[in-house]
């Protein structure tokens, strides 16, 4: 993304954990508009998200940090075909994209429901990451909030981690 | 019903597939979409003439959205050609500039094809 340095000094907003509602209700409504199915609240996860194919997408200005979803290759290749075709569901780079996009709207929505970030919170093109293995760590403390969901009965993990 | 030339411009190719399936879903016949990855290369295909209608995301690399269409004032293949910017940040301020440089209307991703028809066939004229 080109637009990072176009935001002169926007005013913090400070981070608020009843954002996790704000973020789940953003999921839905990007999962239900594009890919035509609504994911429901996984109340019954406990663990840490886990899942081969993570999309990121960065915020940048008066917040700062980071959305993710994480899911199974399965489940990201079922949203490239609902959203593309059944084609798309065996193509890895078009799962991926895929993915890539929805967390992209999913991070675009969230900040369009809170006041002040609409206009002065930038976002990163999204990044794909394959594979299970990793860990991200960040420089600055971080403050995180996780809503487990189920889409068509597989899990579905979307985080906002924000740098306080 | 006129079939349609249109011009796609969005930096993800999974999102220029999105927007078409849209279109197609949302009634349009579409005889020929164009693909560009960003305003520099949409420009191109824009000085070839023919189209219809384009529909432009913002955040792009190269030449992002907004300067792509403050580009198209200088191009007269462009003139009459209604231009639909697409965004994800839900940023009033750039909607507000885009509609000041020339777009006919925008739509904010997430969109369904019910938004796509009644976004883009009202800029359509005769051609529905």
């Amino acid at each position: 993304m080109s637009s990072f340095s176009k935001t002169a000094s926007p005013a913090a907003v400070a981070f608020d954990p009843s954002w996790k509602t704000i973020l789940e209700c953003a999921a839905v409504e990007v999962f239900e508009m594009m890919a035509g199915v609504r994911p429901e609240l996984n109340s019954a996860s406990t663990g840490e998200p886990t899942g081969e194919t993570t999309a990121m997408v960065g915020m940048a200005g008066a917040l700062c940090g980071m959305t993710t979803l994480r899911c199974a290759k399965a489940t990201a290749g079922r949203f490239a075909a609902l959203m593309l075709g059944e084609a798309a569901a065996s193509d890895p780079s078009s799962s991926g994209d895929a993915l890539g996009e929805l967390c992209n709207m999913v991070a675009g929505n969230f900040k369009s429901k809170i006041s002040n970030l609409a206009d002065h919170c930038m976002l990163s093109v999204p990044t794909v990451i394959t594979g299970q293995d990793y860990s991200m760590e960040t420089s600055e403390p971080t403050q995180g909030i996780l809503v487990p969901l189920l889409f068509e009965g597989q899990p579905l993990w979307v985080s906002l981690i924000i740098h306080t | 019903m006129k079939k349609l030339k249109v011009l796609i411009v969005d930096d993800s190719s999974v999102m220029r597939k999105i927007v078409e399936r849209a279109l197609r879903q949302a009634g349009l016949e579409l005889t020929e979409v164009l693909e560009a990855s960003n305003g520099a290369e949409a420009l191109a295909e824009v000085q070839k003439g023919g189209l219809d209608m384009i529909l432009s995301d913002i955040n792009m690399p190269v030449m992002d959205g907004l300067e792509f269409l403050k580009s198209l004032a200088g191009v007269e293949a462009a003139k009459g050609v209604p231009v639909i910017m697409i965004t994800t940040e839900g940023s009033e301020a750039r909607v507000v500039e885009a509609l000041s440089a020339g777009a006919k209307g925008y739509l904010r991703k997430p969109f369904t094809p019910e938004q796509v028809k009644e976004r883009v066939t009202p800029l359509l004229g005769g051609a529905q």
